[in-house]
């Protein structure tokens, strides 16, 4: 049986990690096929106001938000926003995190010194306070919701990745393909990040989550994303006045949220079973 | 029967133990059988998978998660320990009546305790006292000293850090002999260890067992060792037992093909080296009949489809094969 | 007598220990000490002695994994110890190490047949197919085949694992190999079939091995000369069957006094039997730094470190008592 097929076995047993993967699923499909799910796909831009704060209906599912607008359809285009900005943002950090983080552990010296403590600097800001300075500087865009994402979230790669390989430093088939000849750059490419690769995918999956939240938030102080972006952050922002009566204005936009954060976190957790015993210590 | 119920300690009879993996069912032990006698130190031997170590953890019911004993008993003291309820044989086996002393010294220490603290636990989970307080420490001193660690009375306090791989398997001793055990299952006691402090170990070993009439199941892969330490062997194979007699008849005049493989291919001064062709089979899938058919060369007939019962080919020595060699 | 195809001179490799709090003075680690030794072409070689003797060590600041403190390294002739990286590298293919836990050694996220493949990509620029066809010859002098090639290291068996390491090393056609507890946890039968496979590779490629190992009966059978270590110093060297017929330093007679072995009874002469550990390495006793374990210490032996000397017959002998004789 191969390994590949052994570890979907497992993965599966995990119920919890079975049902994050599902949610993942489905979030990449609304995401994909927004234009083609959504009943309503032009009220990303045009507005109904004979509509306005509808409660849920067989005509609008999840009922209208305060233009008229079919919230169902603006939930499966926001699906899209957030899938690209968490995408982009952790994609964006591991790109930046992962290099430094290889060489703050491989090297010893004062360039290590040097990368962590910035990294530090990074990380004794809370994220969020961060992410909001950043985006309220750089001003309120979704370009500038993904940058100050990626500067708060690359220092969570680099940190976990220096640990792995300082590890990793003094293990056998290090030393002795470094004993055969392999110089630094391709020890640290070809067996290194190979070897450190589970933790990254973990941190990924859990970074999605931190990252969608975090969009989110920045969506509804109004510093991220702009009405009328169908952003699920916006959304709840838009629907403060108009609390509790219509109800489903917030509770929609806010589970959608909950539900993928969940997932991506459930998944996260999952996959740090399966990967570690798999290709750390082998089977038995 | 063929040998005195009444004398014997432990006895083990068709002994079946199963793992089930992620890979399929492992038939680590196939109808084993095993003797030891009041006193007597017996050497459990054979290759990694044999199933000597399973062998060890089935008699104490102390088998991993997917191990299951499907068939067979362990008659201790004329009691069946695999009928026994859990609670029994925890309060009065396991600990207290055979005790067993691990493999890996290293490991085998909790490292945030004080070693004081751990032997004086094993006391009271025995029920010897309430508590920790209550334990006369005087009886450890003496068990130290008897394993030879100096000045006992300072030791307790110390760590596990703080002790060598040889003293800390002194210590394993002592926890093992403290109880005043009927029983010691030794596993592989001495492989972590060099061979002078080896040496050490295994002199302090009998000396200790002798004096007390305790039966030893002295498990390992070396033969040298088996030799010197152990008045009878057991020869075991992928999960069969195969021979099994006095240790110096077993050595000089084997009767087994395995045996006699096994012991040629032991490193001589000549510089002949010979091995054993072909390689140590699956237990998921082992081979019908007589798990070594497929590479003994007295292999024929009913070998491949039987497998082979216990017969004695000279007074106290038994052997499992259908052509014993001789 | 032809020159040595390796020569160690008084080489010395000390790590940093302990810093001690109040005068922070640091206390260095003597994991090799003044050892000197030569090897021959064309023989096997054997490092002998307990944990912590420097044997590893030794063996790896040979290669060059550790750079000595003191002391120096010829290989064919040539000063090896203090190179600069590039020309490292050349020596490098030439005296390759084979580890003494062969499934650490191999990195477990790549296929087998391309960590086989690996040094040759390394040092040669021959094309992907020649570099193949290398390693399926290698393959298949180690006795594996060519469907290995797509397994991953932890699906093979230990002794499979030590071909691998093997097969690995030489591709690069190698002079000198060190081994590094070549046959520790193996079964019987496996290390058997893996000392064939030793004494079959040395022929076919004309190796010369260093042959490092505490396991003193394979030791016998597979060594031309040794040298006993203890401490991080040789405490006696020569041809292999001497030694075991007559050994004469106290160490020596000591440890082939405990080397179990079938048919023997346990010795009930204390007088072999040795007691107590070996020193800290941080803080060996002055003098011999057997001394303490000594059962033929006499005074000199706590103050004067004894001298590799030559006995008769060829051997090395480092202790006191030679004077005596």
């Amino acid at each position: 049986m191969s390994g590949l097929r052994l570890a979907w076995i497992k993965f599966s047993r995990d119920r919890l990690a079975f049902t994050g993967f599902l949610i993942i699923l489905c979030l990449i499909l609304t995401a994909l096929f927004a234009g083609v799910l959504a009943p309503y796909p032009e009220d990303t831009f045009k507005i109904r106001p004979a509509e306005r704060l509808k409660p849920p209906s067989l005509k609008h599912f999840l009922g209208t938000d305060s233009m008229g607008r079919d919230i169902f359809s603006r939930l499966l285009f926001g699906a899209r926003i957030t899938l690209i900005i968490s995408i982009i943002a952790v994609g964006a950090s591991l790109l930046i995190g992962v290099p430094l983080g290889l060489i703050a552990g491989y090297f010893e010296n004062w360039l290590s010194e040097l990368i962590m403590r910035i990294a530090d600097v990074f990380l004794s800001i809370p994220q969020i306070i961060l992410a909001i300075f950043l985006a309220q500087t750089l001003g309120p865009s979704i370009p500038n919701v993904i940058l100050a994402l990626s500067i708060t979230y690359w220092p969570w790669f680099t940190r976990i990745v220096f640990a792995e390989t300082r590890v990793l430093k003094n293990a056998v088939f290090i030393e002795a393909t470094e004993a055969l000849g392999t110089g630094p750059l391709q020890t640290i490419v070809l067996h290194v990040l190979p070897n450190v690769s589970s933790p990254i995918i973990v941190r990924s999956s859990i970074g999605m989550g931190y990252t969608i939240l975090t969009a989110a938030v920045l969506g509804f102080l109004g510093v991220g994303a702009q009405p009328p972006t169908p952003e699920w952050g916006v959304t709840i922002a838009e629907s403060r006045q108009y609390l509790p009566e219509a109800w489903w204005y917030a509770t929609f936009p806010g589970l959608a949220i909950f539900l993928v954060v969940l997932g991506f976190n459930m998944f996260g957790d999952g996959l740090r079973d399966i990967l570690d015993p798999r290709i750390r210590r082998g089977f038995e | 029967m063929d040998q005195n119920l009444k004398e014997a300690l432990l006895v083990v009879t068709k002994l079946i133990v199963q793992f089930h993996t992620d890979r399929g069912v492992v038939k680590a032990l196939d109808g084993a059988e095993l003797r030891v006698g009041k006193g007597e130190v017996v050497g459990l031997i054979g290759e990694s998978g044999c199933g000597k170590t399973t062998m060890a953890r089935s008699i104490l019911r102390v088998l991993p998660s997917g191990g299951r004993i499907i068939n067979g008993a362990v008659f201790f003291k004329g009691r069946d320990l695999l009928a026994m309820e859990e609670r029994d044989l925890n309060t009065s086996v396991r600990g207290k009546m055979i005790t067993l002393i691990p493999q890996d010294p290293f490991n085998s220490f909790n490292p945030v305790f004080s070693v004081g603290t751990q032997i004086k636990d094993i006391l009271k989970w025995k029920g010897e006292a309430k508590a920790n307080r209550g334990i006369d420490e005087t009886i450890i001193w003496d068990m130290l000293g008897q394993v030879q660690i100096p000045s006992p009375e300072g030791q307790l306090k110390k760590y596990p850090y703080q002790f060598s791989g040889g003293q800390r398997q002194r210590l394993m001793i002592a926890m093992a002999l403290l109880p005043s055990p009927d029983l010691v299952i030794a596993d592989e006691p001495t492989t972590a260890l060099d061979v002078t402090v080896e040496a050490q170990i295994l002199r302090l070993m009998t000396g200790l067992v002798r004096g007390r009439e305790i039966s030893v199941l002295f498990i390992t892969h070396d033969l040298g060792v088996a030799s010197e330490v152990c008045e009878r062997i057991v020869v075991m194979y992928a999960g069969q037992d195969m021979e099994d007699g006095p240790a110096e008849i077993l050595f000089s005049d084997p009767r087994h093909p395995y045996t006699i493989e096994l012991l040629e291919s032991l490193p001589n001064p000549e510089g002949k080296i010979r091995d054993i062709p072909g390689e140590v089979p699956s237990l998921i899938h082992p081979p019908e009949g007589c798990r070594f058919h497929p590479r003994c060369p007295s292999a024929r007939g009913s070998c491949s489809r039987q497998r082979p019962e216990r017969v004695e080919v000279a007074l106290g020595h038994w052997t499992r094969c259908f052509h014993p060699v001789r | 007598m032809e020159e040595p195809i390796l020569e160690v001179r008084e080489l010395s490799k000390y790590f940093r220990g302990s810093v001690s709090f109040l005068s922070k003075k640091v206390r260095w680690i003597r994991a090799v000490d003044g050892v000197s030794f030569q090897v021959q072409k064309g023989e096997t070689f054997g490092l002998v002695g307990e944990s912590g003797c420097g044997k590893s060590t030794l063996g790896k600041t040979i290669l060059g994994i550790y750079r000595p403190t003191e002391g120096s390294v010829i290989f064919k002739g040539r000063m090896i110890s203090h190179l600069p990286r590039k020309e490292a590298k050349e020596v490098r293919k030439d005296i390759q190490y084979v580890y003494q836990d062969p499934g650490a050694s191999l990195d477990p996220y790549w296929k087998v047949g391309s960590t086989l493949s690996e040094p040759l990509a390394i040092h040669t620029s021959l094309p992907k197919e020649s570099i193949r066809n290398q390693v399926l010859k290698m393959l298949d002098d180690v006795g594996l085949k060519e469907e290995h090639l797509s397994l991953y290291p932890h699906e093979f068996s230990g002794g499979q694992q030590r071909r691998l390491g093997l097969a690995r090393i030489l591709c690069l056609n190698p002079s000198l190999v060190i081994l590094d507890e070549p046959t520790s946890g193996l079964d019987v039968s496996v290390q058997a079939t893996i000392l064939k496979l030793f004494k079959e590779l040395k022929n076919s490629f004309d190796l010369t091995y260093i042959f490092i190992s505490h396991n003193l009966s394979v030791v016998r059978m597979m060594c031309d000369r040794m040298a006993v270590m203890y401490a991080g110093k040789i405490v006696e060297m020569g041809e292999t069957q001497a030694i075991f017929n007559d050994p004469i330093h106290p160490y020596t007679k000591v440890l082939l006094a405990a080397i179990p072995q079938v048919g023997k009874k346990l010795n009930r002469e204390e007088d072999l039997s040795l007691s107590g550990e070996p020193p800290n390495p941080e803080n060996f006793p002055l003098g011999c730094r057997f001394w303490p374990r000594c059962h033929y210490k006499m005074d000199i032996c706590e103050s004067v470190e004894p001298v590799l000397a030559a006995g008769t017959d060829g051997g090395w002998v480092a202790c006191h008592l030679i004077g005596q004789r």
